[in-house]
């Protein structure tokens, strides 16, 4: 159920079609069909638990869907191991920051780093080396955290985590970035620093998939916004369409219980 | 070295007082680190009575093997309580082939490599099996295993069964008889303290302890954990093996429960613990501590059982009062002293 | 603000985590045998404003009276004895035992067997369902049919306010209707109710009073069905609202 779409004949870097998944006895997603066009910002929102981080968790690997495929620049992914989804260009950040706490800021990145490495380098070499301690340090300077590269991530509070989740998604420099709240739990400031990085790095060519609730950010930012409710997309369009799509504001604000059928 | 959080104190020593630069720091600790050099190596040289070099010679073995024991379970996070499986077959090792190969003196040293050879060839199979589950479930295999490496150890002809093996004597000198134990496990101590420091800071040590902090989100991002697991795990295997030889041939003996001693483990454990997880001199400072301690009480208190609960006593007040070990909460402190120092100083203007 | 007695007033509330305020100058008024509703978008501080009335955050600026006592400085259990219920958001039965002993639970600080009997019997009476269910296991009923357990658990002490933490969450739409209708139930019986709610629409039909909160203010307020026909309530919820907001940069929170 696709709504208007953004207009243009752009490839589509990710697309997922039919996805479903339930969990225990809850349908989770549900024929779920998005398209995220090459080179675009596109916003994933819904109410709580319309399945947006069961979403990204079957693109990335981390869930497999139990119907449907996902898509990657016209390759199939479904139902990859994490790791080859990361391999294959896929970066993502998690919602509630997954980071090595007790690793310092500058060690974070490192790790994030290694994957790329296929010929046998030296194992007790210096981690990461003088190429690939200035490489993470120009994106943890990019993400504005680059003062605190020798503290323990653990440390950090929690924008800053935000910050170098994001920072980190972006040194095996993914041509796809999955960003699952970005702006939650940031102070406003920031907010607008988040949203020029995303900008900047998309005019290089990064496409972005982004979840998230502050709308502001979202319909500043994104060039097409999915909507999902209950686990299926109930619109989908360029910002200012779906901003007065009654079907978005009939998933945000719930159905009455009198109605005995879900939003169509 | 120290964490670089205040953008305005980076100039270093002109903001603030002299003991609070890190690079006098750092020169101190390379001095120390020098001096502690010749102090080992020239110790059984000053102290010859023959009760201090015995208290030497096991010291010096157990910061060995609880450096090894920390190279795999401080840095990945998985609490082995088995690692005597090791300890026990290098003693047995070099015990089995000393007795058929018909070896003694300075000879037998040469057989310890070979004993850990022999553990790394039980520790991957071991590996391979142990460190398919978590952490929890982990612990408990490891020490299943031990059970069965105990057992097997009594009841095998190979072994001596029950009443164990003798190690070939040597004919040295008694006045220096414990000397060449000890230099022989100084330099086994010192190289895993060095392979402790050199994994810490390389690609391999940074796999292993995103592997401790997050396995699924380091498997995320392309960490190959069976591989990096199972490296630590030989490794740590190969250098314990060499320590139990080297133990076997130290005390002349040994026998099944005493090569595979169930609480060899809970003292590795109590001595990692009691000097800092994780960290490469936490071990050694713990083993330096607690090793001595364990041993004179055991000379000075004719009831066995009092020395072990004084130590439980002692790993009971560090853990309530310095959970992370001594070096990271006196590391810490002292980086707090040195931060409120660089304050001080930036305050004031000019420093001492 | 009105002739309507008040079980608890929330006036002028600012409060946070520690990281800056998520709550500013929040007040509100519960009034004695009516179900008031709060609403908004995610991450309005409906959860924050919840913590604060159950002692679990305390507020740095503001205070909550009930029934014309503070509730400043008071322990959760301290709140409770006062005789106001928090039914959480998340699922919080005990699985492995069953129904009834989960509702029993719900008695655990009355000290007389007898009265928890005797009550155990009344709620089973309000909710025969839960008489229905028993001997089941707790961990085998539905989202929605363990909502209805945790209301009959909450009824226990025989509250004098209860504040349900957006039970329509997870539920199938189809299921709504049976956990709304055990919400008018217990109003019913007397029992003042606040309820924050998810679902906006279905909360505030229900609501004889509600409030809307956007980024930790309050944005609407009035009856159920007022707050309900306020065209406003949309550009609340996806942003745009009337009130001037800037970008970031405008705001002065940390």
């Amino acid at each position: 159920m696709t709504g208007l779409r953004g207009g243009g004949v752009s490839k589509s870097a990710l697309r997922t079609e039919g996805i479903a998944k339930a969990f225990g006895g809850v349908q989770a997603l549900s024929d779920c069909t998005i398209e995220v066009a090459q080179g675009s910002i596109t916003g994933l929102i819904g109410p709580n638990g319309s399945g947006k981080t069961t979403l990204f968790n079957i693109i990335t690997g981390y869930e497999k869907p139990d119907a449907g495929q996902v898509y990657l620049g016209g390759r199939s992914i479904t139902g990859q191991s994490p790791q080859r989804v990361f391999a294959a260009g896929v970066g993502r950040t998690f919602q509630l920051t997954r980071i090595f706490p007790r690793l310092t800021v500058l060690e974070n990145m490192l790790v994030a780093s290694q994957h790329g490495r296929r010929r046998f380098a030296n194992p007790l070499a210096r981690s990461g080396g003088a190429a690939g301690r200035d490489r993470a340090m120009f994106q943890l300077e990019f993400a504005g955290i680059a003062g605190h590269a020798n503290a323990l991530a653990g440390t950090l509070s929690y924008g800053q985590r935000k910050l170098l989740e994001l920072a980190y998604v972006l040194v095996a420099d993914p041509e796809v970035v999955l960003l699952d709240e970005p702006a939650g739990g940031i102070n406003p400031s920031l907010i607008h620093l988040i949203s020029d990085r995303i900008a900047e790095l998309n005019a290089t060519g990064k496409t972005f998939l982004i979840v998230e609730h502050n709308m502001e950010f979202v319909m500043g930012l994104c060039h097409h916004i999915t909507v999902l409710d209950y686990g299926s997309v109930v619109a989908a369009g360029p910002p200012r369409i779906i901003r007065d799509d009654p079907r978005v504001l009939d998933a945000y604000l719930g159905t009455g219980e009198d109605d005995d059928e879900p939003a169509a | 070295m120290i964490a670089g959080t205040r953008p305005d104190a980076a100039a270093g020593p002109e903001t603030g007082p002299a003991w609070a630069d890190p690079r006098q720091w750092k020169r101190a600790g390379i001095g120390a680190l020098i001096l502690g050099l010749v102090i080992v190596i020239v110790f059984p040289l000053i102290f010859t009575d023959a009760t201090v070099s015995n208290i030497a010679v096991q010291t010096v073995i157990f910061v060995a093997v609880a450096s090894a024991w920390n190279i795999f379970s401080g840095y990945s996070g998985y609490l082995s309580l088995g690692h005597a499986i090791f300890f026990g077959t290098g003693a047995y090792a070099v015990g089995i082939i000393a007795r058929d190969w018909q070896l003694n003196g300075s000879s037998v040293f040469a057989l310890l490599p070979l004993a850990g050879l022999i553990a790394t060839m039980i520790a991957i199979p071991l590996g391979l099996i142990a460190l398919r589950v978590r952490r929890h479930t982990f612990v408990v295999i490891t020490i299943a295993f031990f059970f069965i490496a105990q057992l097997s150890a009594s009841n095998l002809a190979i072994t001596g069964g029950s009443s164990g093996l003798l190690a070939p004597v040597p004919n040295w000198s008694p006045d220096t008889f414990n000397d060449p134990f000890y230099y022989v496990g100084l330099v086994i101590a010192l190289g895993t303290i060095a392979l402790s420091y050199l994994i810490r800071r390389s690609r391999f040590g940074l796999q292993l302890r995103a592997i401790r902090d997050d396995e699924d989100r380091a498997v995320g991002l392309g960490v190959r954990a069976m591989p990096v697991k199972l490296t630590a795990f030989a490794i740590s295997g190969f250098i314990t093996a060499m320590a139990g030889g080297l133990w076997f041939y130290f005390l002349s003996q040994t026998f099944p429960q005493f090569a595979f001693d169930p609480l060899f483990d809970l003292a590795i454990v109590l001595m990692a613990f009691f000097g800092g997880l994780g960290t490469v001199a936490g071990p050694v400072l713990g083993a330096l501590v607690l090793e001595p301690v364990q041993l004179y009480l055991n000379l000075r208190l004719t009831n066995d059982y009092l020395s072990e609960i004084l130590l439980g006593v002692l790993f009971l007040v560090i853990i309530l009062f310095m959970p992370r070990g001594v070096l990271p909460t006196a590391g810490e402190f002292i980086t707090a002293r040195i931060a409120r120092g660089r304050d001080d100083g930036a305050q004031g203007g000019r420093g001492e | 603000m009105s002739l309507l007695p008040d079980a608890l007033v929330v006036d002028g509330i600012t409060a946070g985590y520690g990281g800056g305020d998520v709550l500013h100058d929040v007040s509100l008024e519960v009034f004695e045998g009516k179900i008031t509703c709060v609403v908004g978008p995610n991450g309005s501080g409906k959860s924050t404003l919840l913590a604060t009335i159950s002692g679990l955050l305390k507020p740095r600026l503001g205070s909550i009276t009930f029934r014309g006592d503070s509730l400043e400085g008071k322990t959760p259990r301290q709140i409770l004895n006062c005789g106001i219920v928090h039914v959480p958001q998340n699922h919080s039965l005990f699985r492995e035992m069953t129904v009834r002993e989960n509702v029993e639970l719900g008695g655990y600080l009355l000290n007389d067997r007898a009265l928890v009997a005797m009550r155990r019997a009344e709620v089973e009476q309000m909710f025969p369902a839960v008489g229905e269910w028993a001997r089941q296991k707790a961990g085998s009923l539905s989202g929605g049919q363990q909502r209805l357990v945790e209301f009959a658990r909450c009824l226990m002490l025989d509250p004098q306010l209860v504040i349900l933490d957006e039970p329509s969450v997870g539920l199938a739409p189809k299921v709504l209707k049976a956990v709304f209708d055990a919400i008018k139930l217990m109003n019913a019986s007397g029992k003042t109710i606040l309820l924050v709610e998810q679902n906006a629409r279905a909360g505030l039909r229900l609501a004889s009073h509600a409030v809307v909160l956007e980024n930790g203010r309050v944005r609407l307020a009035g009856s159920g069905q007022q707050v309900l026909d306020n065209p406003e309530i949309g550009a609340l919820y996806l942003g745009g609202a009337v009130e001037g907001r800037t970008r970031a940069g405008g705001k002065s929170c940390e």
